[in-house]
C-alpha cells in the first residue's frame, strides 16, 4: 500500500482496529460532552465531571503511548525517557496556565507566580517570558521536547547508539532531568511543580464547559496524531523505519542515512508526547517533577507492549486498558498493583509479544502467514 | 582491625617511652628503683622537701596502678599515715571518725578517732610538683581517652610551666588527637609570652603543626581592630605568623583534596559494589537485569534480618549477613533466570522490560512483607568512629571498610572468574555457546550459575549499603541507573573498566559537588556520561571484537 | 591524492590495506584492482580477511593504513555506509539479510535506485517504470509468485536470492557479493552463478566464495586471500596448481 497523499479513508483501508478506534474517538469526542453538560444528573445516560477528567487524562497517554509505538513498535527505538517528553510539554503548558493565574495567586503578585515569590524572587526569569501568551506556549510545548530530543537524538544516533544502550541513556537522560527539575533554583516550582491553575483562554479550568471541551480537544488529538502516525508508517519512510529495526546494517548498505530516519521519528515522536503532556496537564491540574521519574517513562513502555506494539491502535489500547486497571486497583486494592504490574510486564514479554492486539489476531485469522515476532532483534549481517 | 594494630603499636611506644622517662627529672640520683612499698613508707618518714619531691619523682617512674591515687591523695592533704605504727593509710571520713584502710595491704582497721591518724605534709612547691607529675601520669596512661582528657585540661589552663612537661609528653606521644590538643596548648602558653623572641620561636615551632585552632589563634594574631592597631603588635611576629599561617593553610587545603578524595573513592567503592555484579550479568552475559537494585535491597534486608536474628551478636552480624545476603540474592537471581531470563536469551529489550517487571513484584513484595518504612541497620561499633590521621585530616571507619570490602570483592570475582573451572565455563559460554555445549558444558546450568553470581554480588553490596544508606523498599532504586552508568562508562564485559569508571565517577561527583551542590554533580555526571557514550559508544575500556557488536 | 597510476579502467583500486584487530592482521597490505565490468572470484580459507575487505570497501570499517579508491579517484574511506552505497556499491551479507517483516516487493521497493533522504521517504510515489522493473528482477530472481509475501517466509536460499535482487534493482555499478551459493541446492548454485555472470559487464562484481563447483561456473579471473593479503591470482586451473596455495589449502 503506497499511500502519498494524506487521506483518512484510503489509509484506514487495511486498517481495521484504527477504523474501530477512531470511530469510538469521534464518537465520545462528541458525545461524552453532551452526555456530560446537557443530560441531567439524575439521567443514567449522564456522565460524571469526574469520569470526563478521569478518561481525559486516559486519552493524553493513550497519545503517549502512540508516541512511543511509533518509535519503538516501527523503527526499533526503545526510549526509556519518553516521560520526561511529555512532562517538557506539560511544564510549558503549566508555565502558560501559571501566568494566567495573575494576581489571583496567594501573594497576589501580578508578575510572579506564589514559589517565586514565596523564593524572594524580584523579577521572572527569562526563560518564563513569552508564557503568557497561549500561542507562544504551544510552540513550545511542540519546540522543548522537539529540540531536546533532536540535539539527544542526533548525538546518539549519529554515534550509534542503539539497542539497549539508548535505553539506559534515555533513562538517564529522563533522571538526570527529574534531578533538575526537583531543584528549586531552576525556577519550575522544585518539588511542588506548577499548579492551582485558575484559567485557559479565559475560561475556568474548574467549569464543566471547560473540562468537556479539553475532554474532546484530547479525543480529537488522539485522534489526529493517530492519523499522522498512521500515514506516515504507510509511507516508503514507514517502510524504512521497520527495515531498520529489522535489519539496521541492510538499510544503511542500501544506501539508507538511517540516524537522519530515525532523529526525524524520534523528534516527531517526541513532540507527539509534548501535546500528550501539554493536554494533560490542564485536566489533572498540576505538574511536578514526578512526571520525570524513570518508572513513568517505563511505564509507557508496557501499555504498549501489552498493547501490542507496531500496530498504532495496539498502544492506544494498552495505554486505556492499562491505566483503567490502575486505577481501578489502586483504589480497590493499593498493595496488590505493582505485583499486578510487575507481573504484566513479565507475562506480555514472555507469553504476549504481540500483546492483546496479537491474541486477537490469532484468534480471528489463521490465514496470514507471520514471521517469528517480527519486532524482536535486528537481523545484522556480519560475519 | 588495622586501626587497632596500629595504636597497639602506638601503645607500645609510648610505654616504651614511659620507662624510660627520664626527661624532665634533673636530678636523679637513685641508683636503684624503689618499689612502691618503699616509697610509700619513705615519704612518710622523709623530712625535707627536696626529699620528698625525689620520692615523688620516683613514683611518678614506676608501674604500679596505686600511685595515681596516691599522688592525688598527697596533693588534696589527704594522704594519712596511723601515727601509732606509720602506717599509710587511706581514709574516708565517717561521723564517728575516719575509716582507715592500708594503703599497701587493703586491709580494713576500722573506724578510729581523727587524733589517731596524721597528715603527710605537704607545701606550695610540692604542689606544683604534683599538679604536673599528675598531669604527666595522665598523659602518659594507656588509655587514649585518657591522656586525650588530660590534654583537654591542659589546654584550658595553659600555664608556662607546663611547657617542659608538654615538650617531653609530645615527643612520645603517636597519637594524633592528642598530640594536636597538646599541640595547641603550646602555642597557647607560647604565644601569650610577654617576650617578642619567645612568640617568633613559637610561631617557629608552630610551623610543622597541622590544627585548626592553631591557625585560628595565628589569624587572630593578624587581625585589625577599629583603630587599625593589631593584637599582634610586633611586625616581625606578624610576618613570621603570616607565613606559618599561608604554610599551614596550604597543607590543610593539600589535605582537604585528600579528604575529597577519600571521599571520592568510598563513593566510588560503594559504585563499584553495586555495578560490579551487574557488569557479570550484563557485561558477561548481556543480560540487562533492572531488577538488580532489588537484588542489593534484598541484601541489605538480609542484613537485617540477621539481626534481628542475632541481637546479641551485632558486632558479627556484617560477617553473618555477607555470606547470607550472597545466598539470598543469588537464589533470587537463580530463580529469576530460571523462570524468566532464560526464554529471553538474545532478547535484550524484552529483559529490560520482564526484569523490571519482576523489581517492580520485589519491592512490592517487600513492602508487603516488611512495612514500606525504612528499616534501622545498626552498625557495629569497629565500623563507627573515625580515623584521626593528622590534624587535618580524619577518616571515618565505615568509608575505609568499605573501599578495602569493595577490592575485596572485585579481586575475589576476578580470581573466581580467571582462576576457576567454573570460571572458565562461565567464560566458554559467553564467549562460544555452541562449542562450550559441545565440550560437554552444561550452558544451561552455567547461565543459570552466572546469574546466581551477579546476584549474590548484588546482595554483598547490599550488606554494605545497610551500613550508609536507609533500608527500605527503595534502596535499589536509588542504585540501579548509577550502577548502569558505571558499567557503560567502564566499557561492557570489563571488571577492569568497571573499576575504573567507578572510581573515576565516585571522585568526581565529590569534587564537582563542592562547586555545584551534590544534585547539580550528580546532574553533571549524568550528562558527561551521557555525553561520552555519544563519543565512545561501547564505553572505555571495551572489548573489541565481532562477537560484542550488534 | 594522485591518481594517475591508476588504470583507466579501473573501478575498484585497494592498495596496501591493512586492518587489525587488537592486535591480530584481518588485513595486510592488501591490494586487489577490479576493472570496470570485470568479474573477480575471491577464494581463500576461513578467516582469510575475505569479509573484513568488504568492510572497509563498503564502509563498515576504516583500514588502519592503505587506500581504497572507487571509479575515478572517490577515496571510499572517507565516506560511511550509506553514502558509499549511494556512490554505486550495493553488497550482500554473507549471511543473507533481507527485511524480514515487509513484503518481497516492499524489499525491493526500498532498494530501488533512487532517493534516499527523510522527505523524499515521506513522499515517494513508485513510478510505473520502478514498479516493472521490480516485477521484472522478481522474475528474474525467480520469485514472482511470492511478491506480496513477507520475506521472513522465504527460505534461505531464496533470501539470498532476494537479497540479490535488492542489489539489482539499487543498479550499483560494483556489486560486493559474499558467499551467494551459501545453503542452495546445485540447481540453485547453478542458477545463481548464471545469474552473476549475466550482469557482468553492465556492473563490476566481486564474489566470494567457498564452493570451488561455483567459481568454476562462474569462469572469471580468481584471486586467492590469505592471512589478510593475496597469495595468488589469475585463472582457476593456474590458482589451483599454485603451489603455495596448495600448501595453504591442504598443507597444514
Ligand atoms: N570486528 C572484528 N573484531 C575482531 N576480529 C575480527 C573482526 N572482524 C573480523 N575479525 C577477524 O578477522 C579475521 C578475518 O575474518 P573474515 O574477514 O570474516 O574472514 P573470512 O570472511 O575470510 O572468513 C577473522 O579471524 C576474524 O575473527
Ligand atoms: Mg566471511
Amino acid at each position: 500500500m503506497t499511500n502519498t497523499a494524506f487521506n483518512p479513508r484510503s489509509l484506514l483501508a487495511s486498517d481495521v482496529g484504527g477504523r474501530r478506534l477512531l470511530m469510538v474517538l469521534l464518537a465520545i469526542a462528541i458525545f461524552v460532552p453532551i452526555l456530560n453538560l446537557a443530560v441531567p444528573e439524575s439521567s443514567v445516560f449522564h456522565v460524571s465531571t469526574y469520569t470526563v477528567s478521569l478518561v481525559g487524562k486516559y486519552l493524553c497517554l493513550a497519545l503517549l503511548a502512540l508516541a512511543v509505538d511509533l518509535i519503538w513498535g516501527y523503527c526499533g527505538i526503545l526510549s526509556l525517557g519518553h516521560g520526561a517528553f511529555f512532562a517538557l510539554g506539560g511544564y510549558a503548558m503549566g508555565m502558560y496556565l501559571m501566568r494566567q493565574i495573575g494576581d489571583r495567586g496567594v501573594y497576589g503578585n501580578p508578575e510572579l507566580p506564589d514559589f517565586m515569590v514565596f523564593l524572594n524572587w524580584q523579577e521572572l526569569p527569562w526563560y518564563w517570558s513569552g508564557f503568557e501568551s497561549f500561542g507562544f506556549a504551544m510552540l513550545m510545548v511542540l519546540l522543548v521536547p522537539g529540540i531536546l530530543a533532536f540535539i539527544f537524538g542526533l548525538l546518539a544516533f549519529r554515534s550509534r547508539v542503539t539497542g539497549v544502550y539508548f535505553s539506559i541513556i534515555s533513562q538517564a537522560l529522563t533522571y538526570a532531568l527529574l534531578l533538575a527539575f526537583f531543584r528549586n533554583d531552576m525556577g519550575f516550582g522544585g518539588n511542588n511543580g506548577l499548579t492551582d491553575f485558575k484559567d485557559i483562554l479565559g475560561f475556568s479550568l474548574q467549569s464543566d464547559a471547560t473540562r468537556a471541551t479539553l475532554f474532546s480537544l484530547t479525543a480529537i488529538a488522539l485522534l489526529l496524531s493517530y492519523l499522522l502516525c498512521r500515514w506516515i508508517v504507510d509511507t516508503k519512510l514507514g517502510r524504512v523505519l521497520i527495515a531498520i529495526r529489522d535489519a539496521e546494517s541492510r538499510t544503511r548498505f542500501t544506501g539508507y542515512k538511517v540516524e537522519y530516519f530515525k532523529v526525524f521519528v524520534f523528534v516527531l515522536s517526541a513532540m507527539i508526547a509534548g501535546v500528550a503532556g501539554a493536554l494533560y496537564v490542564p485536566q489533572v491540574g498540576i505538574i511536578n517533577p514526578g512526571e520525570f521519574s524513570p518508572l513513568n517513562s517505563i511505564e509507557i513502555v508496557v501499555w504498549v507492549a501489552i498493547g501490542g506494539r507496531g500496530t498504532l491502535y495496539g498502544a492506544v489500547l494498552g495505554a486505556l486498558l492499562v491505566n483503567y486497571a490502575k486505577t481501578y486497583f489502586t483504589g480497590a486494592m493499593p498493595e496488590v498493583w505493582l505485583f499486578m504490574l510487575g507481573g504484566l510486564f513479565v507475562i506480555s514479554t514472555i507469553y504476549l509479544p504481540k500483546g492483546v492486539v496479537g491474541v486477537f489476531q490469532k484468534f480471528k485469522s489463521k490465514v496470514a502467514v507471520e514471521p517469528d515476532d517480527p519486532s524482536i532483534q535486528s537481523k545484522e549481517a556480519a560475519s | 582491625m588495622r586501626y587497632y594494630l596500629k595504636t597497639l603499636a602506638f601503645m607500645c611506644l609510648a610505654l616504651i617511652g614511659l620507662c624510660s622517662q627520664v626527661s624532665f627529672s634533673q636530678e636523679q640520683n637513685f641508683a636503684q628503683t624503689l618499689t612502691f612499698d618503699q616509697i610509700t613508707e619513705q615519704l612518710i618518714t622523709a623530712k625535707q622537701t627536696k626529699q620528698k619531691t625525689l620520692l615523688i619523682e620516683q613514683l611518678a617512674a614506676i608501674d604500679d596502678e596505686r600511685k595515681q591515687l596516691l599522688l592525688e591523695d598527697l596533693q588534696q592533704g589527704s594522704f594519712y599515715y596511723r601515727k601509732e605504727d606509720k602506717r599509710p593509710v587511706y581514709i574516708t571520713r565517717e561521723e564517728s571518725g575516719y575509716a582507715l584502710t592500708d594503703v599497701l595491704s587493703g586491709e580494713a582497721y576500722g573506724v578510729v578517732k581523727k587524733t589517731t591518724v596524721r597528715k603527710v605534709s605537704i607545701n606550695n612547691t610540692l604542689r606544683k610538683q604534683l599538679r604536673t607529675v599528675l598531669a604527666w601520669v595522665s598523659l602518659s596512661d594507656e588509655d587514649v581517652d585518657i591522656r586525650l582528657g588530660a590534654a583537654t585540661e591542659l589546654l584550658k589552663s595553659p600555664d608556662s610551666a607546663n611547657i617542659e612537661l608538654i615538650k617531653s609528653v609530645l615527643a612520645e606521644e603517636k597519637n594524633p588527637a592528642v598530640k594536636v590538643v597538646l599541640q595547641q596548648t603550646l602555642a597557647v602558653i607560647y604565644l601569650a609570652s610577654e617576650v617578642e623572641s619567645e612568640r617568633l620561636v613559637a610561631i617557629a615551632d608552630l610551623e610543622e603543626i597541622q590544627n585548626k585552632e592553631v591557625m585560628q589563634i595565628l589569624a587572630n594574631m593578624l587581625e585589625q581592630n577599629e583603630a587599625g592597631e593589631f593584637s599582634e603588635p610586633s611586625e616581625k611576629v606578624r610576618a613570621a605568623a603570616e607565613s606559618a599561617l599561608n604554610g599551614m593553610r596550604s597543607e590543610e587545603k593539600f589535605y582537604s583534596v585528600v579528604e575529597n578524595l577519600f571521599f571520592g573513592l568510598s563513593l566510588g567503592s560503594v559504585l563499584l559494589l553495586a555495578a560490579v555484579g551487574l557488569a557479570i550479568t550484563f557485561g558477561v552475559m548481556g543480560v540487562i537485569n533492572m531488577a538488580h537494585g532489588e537484588m542489593i535491597m534484598l541484601g541489605a534486608y538480609t542484613t537485617y534480618v540477621i539481626q534481628i536474628l542475632m541481637p546479641n551478636y551485632i558486632e558479627m552480624s556484617l560477617l553473618i549477613a555477607i555470606p547470607a545476603a550472597f545466598l539470598v540474592s543469588g537464589m533470587f537471581g537463580i530463580i529469576i533466570e530460571r523462570t524468566v531470563i532464560r526464554h529471553l536469551y538474545g532478547r535484550p529489550l524484552e529483559t529490560l522490560l520482564a526484569t523490571f517487571g519482576i523489581s517492580l513484584v520485589l519491592q512490592q513484595m517487600v513492602r508487603s512483607v516488611f512495612s514500606p518504612l525504612n528499616k534501622t541497620v545498626i552498625t557495629p561499633e569497629w565500623m563507627s568512629g573515625s580515623m584521626q590521621i593528622n590534624g587535618f585530616l580524619s577518616l571515618t571507619n565505615n568509608r575505609f571498610y568499605i573501599i578495602i570490602f569493595s577490592l575485596i570483592v572485585l579481586l575475589g570475582l576476578i580470581f573466581l572468574l580467571k582462576k576457576t573451572f567454573i570460571g572458565l565455563q562461565m567464560r566458554a559460554v559467553t564467549q562460544n555457546r555452541a562449542m562450550a555445549n559441545s565440550m560437554g558444558i552444561r550452558s544451561n546450568w552455567v547461565d543459570a550459575l552466572t546469574f546466581g553470581l551477579g546476584s549474590g554480588i548484588a546482595g554483598i553490596a547490599g550488606v554494605a549499603l545497610s551500613q550508609l544508606t536507609n533500608v527500605g523498599p527503595n534502596l535499589g532504586q536509588a542504585y540501579i541507573i548509577d550502577s548502569f552508568m558505571v558499567v557503560v562508562f567502564g566499557g561492557v564485559g570489563n571488571l577492569f573498566g568497571t573499576f575504573f569508571a567507578a572510581m573515576s565517577l565516585g571522585v568526581a561527583n565529590k569534587f564537582i559537588e563542592p562547586m555545584a551542590g551534590a544534585v547539580l554533580g550528580k546532574i553533571i555526571v549524568l550528562v558527561f556520561i551521557i555525553l561520552f557514550i555519544q563519543w565512545r559508544p561501547r564505553g572505555l575500556f571495551a572489548l573489541k571484537g565481532r562477537f560484542v557488536e550488534d | 591524492m594522485t591518481v594517475s597510476h591508476i588504470n583507466d579502467d579501473a573501478i575498484l583500486y585497494v592498495n596496501g590495506v591493512s586492518k587489525s584487530f587488537d592486535g591480530f592482521k584481518a588485513l595486510n597490505n592488501l591490494s586487489l584492482i577490479l576493472n570496470k565490468g570485470e568479474m573477480r572470484a575471491i577464494i581463500g580459507p576461513n578467516g582469510a580477511g575475505k569479509t573484513t575487505m568488504m568492510d572497509v570497501i563498503t564502509g563498515k570499517l576504516r583500514p588502519d593504513t592503505g587506500e581504497v579508491i572507487f571509479g575515478d579517484n572517490i577515496d571510499l574511506t572517507k565516506y560511511d555506509e550509506a553514502e558509499i552505497a549511494n556512490l554505486g556499491i550495493g553488497r550482500k551479507f554473507q549471511k543473507p539479510t533481507v527485511i524480514e517483516s515487509l513484503t518481497l516487493f516492499e524489499n525491493l521497493e526500498l532498494a530501488i535506485a533512487g532517493h534516499r533522504s527523510v522527505f523524499q521517504a515521506l513522499f515517494h510515489k513508485l513510478s510505473g517504470e520502478q514498479t516493472d522493473r521490480i516485477d521484472e528482477v522478481l522474475d528474474l530472481v525467480a520469485l514472482p509468485t511470492r511478491r506480496n509475501e513477507l520475506a521472513g517466509a522465504l527460505s534461505h536460499g531464496q533470501k539470498q536470492w532476494l537479497e540479490i535482487g535488492m542489489l539489482l534493482v539499487q543498479n550499483p555499478e560494483l556489486l560486493l557479493v559474499d558467499e551467494p551459493a551459501a545453503g542452495m541446492t546445485d540447481a540453485e548454485t547453478e542458477t545463481t552463478a548464471e545469474l552473476l555472470k549475466s550482469i557482468t559487464g553492465k556492473h563490476s562484481v566481486v564474489v566470494v566464495e567457498h564452493d570451488m563447483d561455483f567459481i568454476k561456473a562462474l569462469d572469471t579471473t580468481v584471486s586467492v586471500l590469505h592471512e589478510g593479503s593475496t597469495l595468488a591470482e589469475g585463472r582457476l586451473e593456474d590458482v589451483q596448481n599454485n603451489e603455495r596455495v596448495i600448501e595453504v589449502y591442504l598443507g597444514r
